[in-house]
């Protein structure tokens, strides 16, 4: 049996929204390089839909995959379904992660939501903070 | 195309050994322990295989046990090392801090038993220190347990050297040999070594049978207990086939190796000449004394697991000592004991070579090390920031 599922392999092998946006409306970061994990999440908004978004990460395959699926299952949407997104939802997408790695998929979740904040940051659209990670520490990876 | 380039994990079994063996599955499957002809002409093999790991290391057959691996055979060692000294009220054990975990763990579970343990620093270039192991025993020490290669890095260690020190001071020497037999040469008498571990596996020999060496009147604790197999060392039908067929592969791999070392140690010094032009990555280790076949590079702002999963999809059989890979928190402890930090161990890489490589292969590999790299930086957000003077670069 492999270590991960077909689709875990493709997003992994072609992954997609993969790079930068420049001129972001909201981008967020989770994760930190001791841990071996870090996962970025640009987005472009406008009039609440998320019109574009890209990830950068790094840290392993299943980081990576999960990354991209979670991009793809926010794209086009609300920003309010995207902040519904959870980690359960990305590795159901995925058709499953080995339990040691799904850490990886709490942290496409804090990405999506760190990048919203952002916006909402920059916006001085006003939000609870108790919603949003906090991201000091990197929860995910006392998850392991 | 397969390029298989994890020989450290394991090897392929010789045709040689492969065809030792076979006989003792259906035609000579008789207990070595029975009376009956079947089971004679079984216990002549397994006394021949003895002899054969006994004139190829230095020692005497008397002095030659049959385990299940490497990893059992280190566990006896240290055991009853730990429990002559315990006798004499002789409980400090040195090691180095880079062992496999067989020895490690063993070493742990004795520190709950009362025994104070130094581990050797092991410096950037992966070696110990002839002076910091003569300053690390005392009166108490009972054991000296030092790998001879390290796994990971590949990084000889001063075997002789610690031999007649401990000789000397009338200590016990152990040896992790499971990554040098077969690949260097090893003479027991001459480098003093009171005790050795080896795995067949590693040397293009079958799973699950190792040796264990042991200087005669050492006293042996059992690991598993049963009859009076291995003359009461080491309970269990022994496993003849393995066994016959571990002896094969042995004495097929001392006998070519200084051939098959010349020829690996090329393919290694031009896959790590390769690899070196990446920027921003580092051998892990002095680049001498090495074994023939180990290349060890961290690669900076990627991740090994990752690495790894794109160069299997290549066909590139290779390891890391990512944490990503070990399902814990921490990357590999040899490259933290060399100094490595986290975040540059995270991106390791293994590539172990045998003799069966081609030149062929290794710049196959050094190509798609290369692409894989690259494509993996380009995702990396960790390496945008090197690169855009964020985050200072370690490599």
């Amino acid at each position: 049996m492999a270590l991960y599922t077909e689709t875990v392999m493709d997003h992994f092998t072609n992954p997609r929204n993969m790079g930068e946006i420049k001129d972001f409306d909201g981008a967020g970061e989770v994760g930190n390089a001791k841990c071996g994990d870090i996962m970025k999440i640009y987005l472009k908004i406008k009039d609440n839909v998320i019109e574009d978004v890209k990830f950068e990460t790094f840290g392993c395959g299943s980081a990576i995959a999960s990354s991209s699926m979670a991009t793809e299952m926010i794209k086009g949407r609300t920003i309010d379904d995207a902040l519904k997104v959870t980690n359960k939802d990305v590795v159901k997408a995925l058709g499953g992660l080995p339990a040691h790695k799904l850490h990886c998929s709490v942290l496409a979740e804090e990405a999506i939501k760190s990048a919203v904040r952002d916006y909402y940051d920059r916006n001085g659209i006003a939000y609870e903070k108790k919603d949003f990670p906090d991201c000091e520490g990197c929860q995910a990876c006392r998850m392991v | 195309m397969t390029v298989y380039a994890d020989n450290a994990a394991t090897t392929k079994t010789s045709e040689t050994a492969l065809k030792a063996l076979l006989p003792y599955m259906r035609e000579i499957y008789g207990n070595p322990s029975s009376l009956h002809t079947l089971g004679q002409t079984a216990a002549e093999a397994l006394f021949s295989a003895r002899k054969k790991f006994a004139d190829l290391l230095g020692c005497k057959p008397r002095e030659i046990i049959f385990t299940s691996g490497g990893s059992e055979a280190d566990n006896q060692a240290i055991l009853s090392a730990a429990a002559i000294g315990e006798k004499k009220g002789k409980k400090h054990i040195i090691s180095t801090a880079f062992e496999h975990h067989a020895v490690l763990h063993t070493l742990e579970k004795l520190k709950k038993r009362g025994f104070e343990i130094t581990l050797l620093d092991v410096h950037c270039d992966g070696i110990v220190r002839i002076d910091e192991l003569e300053a690390a025993i005392r009166d108490d020490t009972c054991l000296v347990t030092v790998m001879y290669a390290n796994n990971e890095i590949g990084t000889v260690q001063p075997i002789s050297e610690i031999g007649t020190i401990c000789r000397n001071r009338g200590i016990i020497f152990h040896t992790d040999a499971v990554q040098a037999a077969g690949h260097v040469h090893i003479d027991i008498a001459s480098q003093n070594i009171d005790m050795l571990s080896l795995s067949a596996h590693k040397f293009h020999g079958p799973k699950g049978v190792g040796v264990l060496y042991s200087k005669s009147g050492i006293p042996l604790v059992n690991v598993i207990e049963g009859g009076a197999q291995e003359r009461g060392r080491r309970g269990g039908t022994e496993n003849v086939p393995a066994i016959v067929g571990a002896a094969a592969a042995f004495e097929e791999a001392v006998g070519n190796l200084d051939k098959n070392a010349e020829y690996t140690s090329a393919l290694r010094d031009r896959l790590i000449k390769g690899l070196s032009r990446i920027s921003h990555s580092e051998l892990n280790g002095a680049l001498a004394p090495r074994l023939p076949g180990n290349v060890s590079f961290c690669f900076e702002g990627i991740e090994g697991e990752a690495i790894l999963l794109m160069l299997d999809g290549k066909g590139i059989c290779a390891s890391s000592g990512s944490a990503c890979t070990s399902g814990s928190l921490d990357p590999s402890h040899v490259l933290l004991a060399i100094g490595r930090k986290h975040e540059i161990a995270h991106g390791s890489l293994r590539l172990t070579l045998s003799h069966e490589n081609t030149p062929e292969e290794i710049d196959y590999i050094i190509d798609s090390v290369i692409e894989t790299v690259e494509r993996l930086r380009e995702m990396s957000p960790l390496w945008h920031d090197k690169c855009d003077g964020k985050k200072p670069f370690e490599l």
